[in-house]
């Protein structure tokens, strides 16, 4: 259960959004919208712990969110069953052989992820998501530089997660065919500017 | 913990992955000492526990920048910050990989450059042990630099700005338990300095370098 109340974010010293709540419940999956540069990624990554919030409360139990950001995180020179099986070590699991089937790199297991194209990337880096054990995905466009192919894996992977009681919250722009999915566009929260902001007012 | 210790030694193994950086700029800098200084087996016998760590210093103030700087380049120190490891745990794992495939090198080549140098018979043990005793202390204090130049691109004179000053007390007292084993003295006070800065780096500065990394990651 991942529950978001009141939050205001800011990105820079500067607050980006504020007043967002929301509540999601094992099973359900949250697709956050809105403009470029309306504070998205910023909202991400305070969810994942990453940044502190201005305000606000983020409930999350310890220990059971993962973060996919706008890199994957993969290391070049080490090939791609290497790179899952440290996520894995790392996240205390062993299986990584299940992940490498949901995004079909078998054919890719042994080539060292630097010679990879973009979209295998992408999908070695959603494959680290399957080896985390992790409840709540929290995904920063999740789907970039994929092919119809494998976005459809990714839905797939993502359906498989909720049904086993996962949740997921995602940034996107393009329409995944998740009709489960509710919708935040977080346009609507914009924030005015802080009002103790007067920076150069300090120095007068 | 250990994953992340043998992902880093085995990326530092790799091509490119700055294993040998050190230990050829170290290398070179103790074999180009003698033609600089000339013909004088003397003076370089003076000179030559100095100029060893001073080259070991320098050598392993060259591989600083990549502690951190591609974890954060490809994505992984987000992925890590938010993994079950604690950030305080995650760099000093870093320093220790940092130590294992640079600082340990150093201390393994610098008995055989030592001859290139004329060191005395006596100097060879107590540069080892003060190099050993040493080096860790370069890699935690390196590694809380890092953490603070972690997302300046080229961060790396501002690097080496920040870590020169907190290296000269590791200088002046490894080089001096170098220097007096070498000449036949009584090496235990700088020892047992050198011995306690390298203690107090490690226990104290990787919950510095953590709450930087903290701050950084922002």
């Amino acid at each position: 259960m991942l529950e978001v109340s009141d939050l205001t974010i800011a990105r820079g010293g500067i607050a980006v959004l504020e007043g967002v709540s929301f509540t999601l419940a094992p099973g359900q999956v949250l697709v956050v919208r809105g403009p470029n540069g309306i504070g998205k990624t910023t909202l991400l990554r305070t969810v994942a712990g990453l940044q502190p919030p201005v305000s606000g409360r983020i409930a999350v139990p310890p220990e059971s969110l993962v973060y996919a950001g706008h890199s994957d995180g993969i290391k070049a020179t080490l090939t791609v069953t290497e790179n899952l099986k440290f996520w894995a070590e790392v996240f205390g699991h062993k299986d990584y052989l299940t992940a490498i089937e949901a995004f079909n790199l078998g054919p890719l297991a042994t080539r060292p992820a630097g010679a990879l194209s973009a979209g295998q990337k992408r999908r070695l880096g959603l494959a680290r998501l399957l080896v985390t054990g992790r409840a709540i995905w929290v995904l920063d466009e999740p789907t970039v530089s994929l092919d119809t192919e494998a976005v459809a894996m990714f839905v797939r992977a993502v359906r498989g997660h909720l049904a086993a009681g996962g949740m997921a919250l995602m940034a996107t722009h393009i329409d995944l065919g998740l009709g489960e999915a509710q919708v935040l566009d977080v346009a609507g929260y914009r924030a005015k500017p802080l009002a103790d902001h007067d920076f150069d007012g300090a120095f007068l | 913990m250990i994953a992340l210790l043998l992902r880093d030694i085995r990326l530092a193994m790799r091509a490119g992955g700055g294993f040998g950086l050190g230990l050829s700029f170290f290398l070179i800098v103790v074999v180009l000492v003698p033609f600089g200084v000339g013909p004088q087996s003397a003076l370089l016998t003076v000179i030559a526990p100095g100029i060893l760590w001073l080259g070991a210093l320098l050598a392993c103030l060259l591989s600083l920048d990549r502690i951190l700087a591609l974890d954060w380049e490809d994505g992984s120190l987000d992925l890590l910050a938010t993994s079950p490891l604690p950030m305080e745990g995650i760099v000093s794992v870093k320093a220790l990989a940092h130590w294992l495939t640079t600082g340990l090198p150093l201390v393994a080549a610098a008995p055989v450059l030592g001859l290139l140098l004329n060191l005395s018979e006596a100097g060879y043990k107590w540069l080892i042990i003060s190099l050993f005793l040493g080096t860790p202390a370069l890699s935690v204090i390196g590694t809380f630099g890092a953490a603070l130049t972690v997302g300046l691109k080229r961060g790396g004179l501002l690097l080496s700005l920040l870590v020169l000053p907190l290296y000269v007390p590791t200088l002046i007292f490894g080089a001096e338990v170098a220097r007096r084993g070498a000449e036949g003295f009584d090496v235990t006070t700088p020892l047992l300095m050198l011995a306690g800065i390298t203690c107090g780096t490690i226990a104290l500065l990787p919950f510095a370098s953590a709450a930087v990394l903290r701050v950084n990651l922002r």
